[in-house]
């Protein structure tokens, strides 16, 4: 098992304000296995994620009845320990890849020096090794890209080239937080597939956070459906189409269609017997 | 006849020796929607930003009712053309509260009524007076992204150029922000240049369409077009046919 997470818990203290903003959530996460956790905005699909990386402010508790990573206790290891495992074992794709660019360094040093954390070689390897990933995520002009600055770059090139550095090192477990949200379809197309491939020869396991449903139908194996920081269902991902929550029901009746026009388009009506139910 | 609300002709722009945008020729009718796709890199914000005034080394011509624009353009054109930025969190000042954000355009223009403006442009973004004395990072992405739509229509502009205006958003969220789009599009009569690389966005809230790749506009047409599948450059149809495949659920 890659990932085991039961009870989940996550409370944010603000000036004596305290916020449970993830309540109860519960999964497993296979080698091999792709699970998307998809949900609203503000449905607490990051800090789930983060917290799985330690990468939570001071300010939030986190507590769970059990939270491993390949047996590996997160909530006891040392935060050096941690440091190791993140951008190492673990890969994590950050929302805003733009920001989690350094800007004063060039894309390619900052591939590079990923490579060299966990791989011997000299800096001239390490420079080919960042070629060959800005190469693998399909950017046209990988030359010129490992020169630029990353203000210099479009934002789906940014994107692209934060992959490329989370692949570098080789992870077992690759989280990707909207990774593909800026990228255009064929792009995307080719990105998926490259992780694909990743999962299937480098017995990765994939944790997806999407908020696009019919991506994730079409790419995961099961999929975990979040609304205000509880799981309302968990499912097959081919069986995303025919789900029984209202909820996540309602989140695939308010897309546009390219078929046909659609006039002014349903937005979501919550009911709060949602969190209820789960409460029980 | 009536000029059109936006016409560039032969739009070229370079970053030192590399020309990123050749030759794009364009028309947008004044209360129609035009959408702009295409691969990652291919020139689309660059276009809109020069069609924004924030770019100041292009050439070729680009006319606003028919009066062409000089690279730098005077105040009073920012009342006419707004832009709404790719990222939301980006484009806000993060310091700022959500009322200095939304009045700064009010002050250095030396509006009235600021606090009844202020007021008009969150009703219209559906957004509660109670947003208005928190910081960006206190919204949701939701939010943020309608508080962007509501700084550009404060200027009660007649374009509004978006730059993927909902793919940092959820779905539900998305749905929302696309009706307010269209239903001010009705009551204010505005013309939009949109950049989306989500074909079912784009269908849904435009009239015509161009497709960028590699600087060039290769091909223009109509959403009904797009619709029934009568696009002809093989950029388009790889577009169409990936979106269709992303779209589907299973
Ligand atoms: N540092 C913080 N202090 C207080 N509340 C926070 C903090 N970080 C996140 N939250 C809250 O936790 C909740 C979950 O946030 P999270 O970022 O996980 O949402 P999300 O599901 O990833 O949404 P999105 O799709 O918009 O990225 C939100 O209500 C958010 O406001
Ligand atoms: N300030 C800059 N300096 C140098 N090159 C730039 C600059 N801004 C953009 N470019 C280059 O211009 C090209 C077009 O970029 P642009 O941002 O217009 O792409 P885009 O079509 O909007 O892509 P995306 O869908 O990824 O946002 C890219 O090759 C980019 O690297
Ligand atoms: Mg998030
Ligand atoms: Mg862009």
């Amino acid at each position: 098992m890659l990932v085991d997470i039961e009870n989940l818990r996550i409370t944010f203290e603000n000036n004596g304000k305290r916020f449970e903003a993830v309540s109860g959530v519960s999964f497993k996460l296979e080698a091999r296995q792709k699970l998307a956790i998809v949900g609203e905005s503000g449905s607490g699909k990051s800090i789930t994620a983060r917290a799985l990386m330690r990468l939570l402010p001071a300010q939030a508790q986190v507590t769970a009845d059990r939270m491993l990573f390949d047996g590996i206790d997160i909530l006891s290891q040392s935060e050096r320990e941690m440091r190791k495992l993140r951008g190492g074992r673990a890969g994590f794709i950050l929302q805003d890849p733009k920001y989690s660019l350094n800007p004063v360094k060039t894309i390619g040093n900052q591939i590079a020096e990923a490579w060299l954390t966990h791989n011997k070689g000299s800096k001239k390897e390490a420079r080919d090794a960042a070629l060959n990933l800005l190469e693998q995520v399909m950017i046209r002009d990988p030359q010129l890209v490992l020169n630029a600055y990353p203000h210099e770059i479009s934002g789906g090139m940014g994107q692209r080239a934060m992959i490329a550095m989370m692949l570098a090192p080789n992870p077992s477990l690759l989280i990707a937080d909207e990774p593909t949200s800026a990228l255009d379809a064929s792009v995307q197309a080719e990105i998926l597939r490259l992780i694909d491939e990743l999962v299937d020869t480098r017995d990765m396991g994939l944790l997806l956070i999407s908020h696009d449903l019919p991506l994730v139908s079409n790419f995961c194996d099961k999929v975990s459906v979040m609304y205000m920081g509880q799981i309302m269902e968990e499912l097959a991902a081919k069986d995303l189409a025919q789900a029984a929550h209202p909820y996540t029901k309602g989140l695939l009746n308010c897309l546009p269609s390219l078929d046909e026009p659609r006039g002014d388009l349903p937005v979501l009506t919550r009911d709060p017997q949602w969190l209820e139910e789960q409460a029980q | 006849m009536t000029n059109p609300m936006i016409d560039v002709q032969d739009l070229r722009i370079a970053f030192g020796p590399k020309e990123v945008v050749k030759g794009v020729t364009l028309s947008v009718p004044a209360g129609e929607s035009f959408g702009i796709v295409g691969e990652s890199g291919s020139g689309k914000s660059t276009v809109l930003r020069a069609l924004a005034g924030l770019n100041q080394h292009w050439t070729g011509e680009i006319r606003f009712e028919g009066a062409p624009v000089a690279s730098k353009r005077p105040r009073a054109f920012f009342r006419k053309v707004q832009m709404v930025f790719q990222d939301p969190f980006g484009s806000l000042h993060p310091r700022q509260t959500i009322d200095r954000i939304l009045s700064e355009f009010l002050s250095v223009n030396g509006l009235d009524d600021v606090d009844g403006r202020v007021n008009r442009a969150l009703d219209a973004v559906a957004l509660p007076q109670s947003v208005r004395f928190r910081f960006p990072h206190q919204l949701s992405g939701g939010q943020r992204q309608r508080v962007a739509i509501a700084r550009a229509l404060i200027a009660e502009p007649k374009v509004l150029l978006l730059d993927e205006p909902t793919s940092a958003l959820d779905v539900s969220v998305q749905a929302e922000v696309l009706n307010l789009l269209g239903r001010l599009r009705k009551s204010h009569g505005l013309t939009y240049v949109m950049v989306s690389h989500n074909m079912s966005v784009v269908a849904h809230l435009c009239d015509r369409l161009g497709v960028m790749q590699h600087g060039e506009m290769v091909e223009q047409l109509s959403v009904t077009d797009l619709r029934a599948r009568r696009a002809t450059h093989p950029h388009t149809r790889e577009l169409v046919e990936l979106g269709q495949a992303l779209a589907s659920t299973a």
